[in-house]
């Protein structure tokens, strides 16, 4: 499986010379988000994800969470304001490049969005199949991804058939098998059993260790408390809230990525 | 679609016309392995097929008659083109012999000519018969039927060289008059032209019809298939990827119909050509389809096919590109 380098390189660069100011992997600046001509349901948001980082998304039921991450896995684009990914203005970004970046991101969404007709197999391969990789390395990781997260033996079985629990595994695993830079999970462990919500949340520290900036959307105190060193984004009716201003300015990391 | 939910997804990309998968081995078809994958086959409207094939039937059969009128009129065109006709309209039978012998004597030695030939009094006969009864022209005195010469050109029977003609056959036969056989025929010539205009304005409307058939079917193919063409954007999928799944099942289904419009419309061909032939006219018999007629008739479920899936890609393409 190709590893992407870009980001990859940049963050290890920055890691090795701790003098460097992490570069920013994704920056939002005065961020405004509507829908037709209602109220902005995303007011002046800004802030800084930086490689390597684990961030939680936190919010009431309404206060935008899935707006905004629907700006960062840009599917939506922002009434106002400036995005920038990876280094590019993600808003003036030509439809043409947009493939190239969104392979860059791995999502899980709050209804799975599996789809219907594929396998659970073939769901979870879907990201290396549109990336181009050929069958032949498609199997064994997309096996041992499915083993993983316990769904070895469902491997045929059709979204319809599994439980919501076992979808959103399917899901999670589509969102990780492709090694994305940025991981995005809208409430990733609202439909797994407490030990399972844990064995995930491992994986996405074991991604985020190697180097994947990891943004999970949750309600989930429990599951905040349980990774250190993660930065938490609070929204509340729309406007982010970041009194320390660690989001714009986070602390220094003592050692490489997620190694305290 | 229909397949049990834990059947093993090796079993598609799948076809309902497994006889027509080769088509997507075509540059215009092909699709890559994974990018088959992507979406289900996609089934444009149920009827697509059919609707191709009726579609280039009727095409089959318009290109067929434009092509047999084409070549019943070049036939009777290239056989006319040098042909003149020359009368010799004298009421006395042994002066008009005499003015029609000096005038075949003079064409035989005129440059111009390629032959020239005096019509017998048995072929004169076959010609009025319809109006005058058996053997009219036998008794001389009592019917003068005009003597005549038919001329072969060596070229076109131009209005120049008909006045050449003329100036040359005064002095030998004052009673000659001279006529471009190809002139009576014009009305004929401009009604086929008619005709094939009609079935070239014929197959244009047909592709039109195809065209936006093909829109229709992909445009409904497209909402169907919504959900998941969003879900594979989002995963980084490109509108080319997504375009030649769509592009291929609709070459499978122009494909297929395709051949069976061509079956159609050669059993068509067939049963008029059977109908045609038996009239045994002269005009109906020149217009007979050569090897490159057929050639040409065979192309047409290819560039229907074609046609089809450079449709569905371009509306697909411009479908998404109203999603982000």
């Amino acid at each position: 499986m190709k590893r992407k380098t870009g980001i990859t390189c940049q963050f290890h660069d920055s890691a090795a010379s701790m003098n460097q100011p992490d570069p920013e992997i994704v920056h939002f600046d005065n961020v405004g988000l509507r829908y037709g001509t209602d109220r902005e349901v995303l007011s002046d948001v800004s802030f800084t994800l930086y490689p390597g980082r684990f961030y939680f998304l936190t919010g009431a039921s309404g206060a935008g969470k899935t707006s905004l991450l629907k700006l960062l896995y840009l599917s939506q684009r922002p009434s106002r304001g400036l995005i920038r990914m990876f280094g590019t203005d993600a808003i003036t970004l030509p439809r043409d490049r947009l493939p190239g970046f969104r392979r860059r991101l791995g999502v899980v969404f709050q209804d799975f969005r599996l789809v219907p007709h594929l396998s659970a197999f073939d769901n979870v391969a879907l990201p290396l199949r549109v990336a181009g990789v050929s069958e032949r390395d498609i199997a064994r990781p997309v096996a041992d991804m499915l083993d993983w997260v316990g769904l070895g033996d469902r491997r045929h079985a059709r979204p319809a058939t599994l439980s919501g629990g076992e979808q959103q595994r399917v899901a999670i695993a589509r969102a990780v098998i492709a090694r994305p830079d940025i991981l995005i999970a809208d409430e990733p462990t609202g439909n797994v059993d407490p030990d399972m919500a844990i064995k995930l949340l491992r994986l996405f520290e074991s991604m985020n260790r190697l180097g994947t900036t990891v943004v999970v959307a949750t309600h989930d105190l429990h599951l905040i408390s349980s990774i250190q060193d993660s930065l938490i984004m609070r929204l509340d009716k729309g406007r982010l809230h970041d009194p320390t201003g660690a989001l714009r300015y986070p602390p220094r990391r003592s050692g490489p990525a997620g190694q305290p | 679609m229909n397949a049990p939910a834990d059947e093993p997804a090796t079993r598609w990309p799948a076809t309902k016309w497994p006889a027509t998968k080769w088509i997507t081995r075509l540059p215009f078809a092909r699709t890559r392995e994974a990018d088959a994958r992507l979406l289900p086959v996609v089934q444009f409207a149920g009827p697509m097929p059919w609707v191709i094939a009726i579609m280039i039937a009727l095409t089959v059969v318009a290109a067929a008659s434009a092509l047999a009128l084409r070549n019943a009129a070049q036939s009777a065109r290239s056989e006319l083109e040098g042909g003149v006709t020359v009368q010799i309209v004298f009421a006395e039978p042994d002066a008009r012999n005499r003015q029609a012998d000096a005038a075949l004597a003079a064409l035989q030695h005129d440059g111009a000519v390629r032959s020239a030939r005096r019509v017998a009094q048995d072929e004169l006969n076959t010609l009025v018969e319809p109006w005058l009864g058996t053997r009219a022209g036998d008794d001389l005195d009592a019917l003068p039927i005009p003597a005549l010469i038919d001329v072969r050109l060596d070229g076109t029977a131009t209005p120049a060289r008909l006045a050449a003609l003329r100036t040359a056959l005064q002095k030998v036969a004052p009673s000659a008059r001279i006529d471009a056989q190809a002139a009576w025929l014009v009305p004929v010539f401009r009604a086929m032209a008619a005709l094939q205009w009609l079935a070239a304005g014929l197959i244009a409307l047909l592709a039109s019809a195809t065209v936006f058939a093909v829109l229709l079917a992909s445009r409904n193919a497209l909402g169907n298939h919504r959900d998941t063409i969003e879900i594979v954007h989002m995963l980084g999928g490109t509108d080319h990827q997504i375009a030649r799944v769509f592009q291929r099942s609709m070459a499978i289904d122009a494909a297929a119909g395709g051949v069976l419009g061509l079956l159609a419309g050669l059993i068509a061909i067939a049963a008029l050509g059977n109908q045609f032939a038996a009239l045994g006219s002269g005009m109906t018999a020149a217009a007979v389809l050569g090897w490159s007629d057929w050639l040409l008739i065979a192309g047409i479920p290819v560039l229907g096919t074609v046609l089809s899936v450079l449709t569905a890609r371009l509306s697909v393409l411009a479908a998404l590109r109203r999603l982000l």
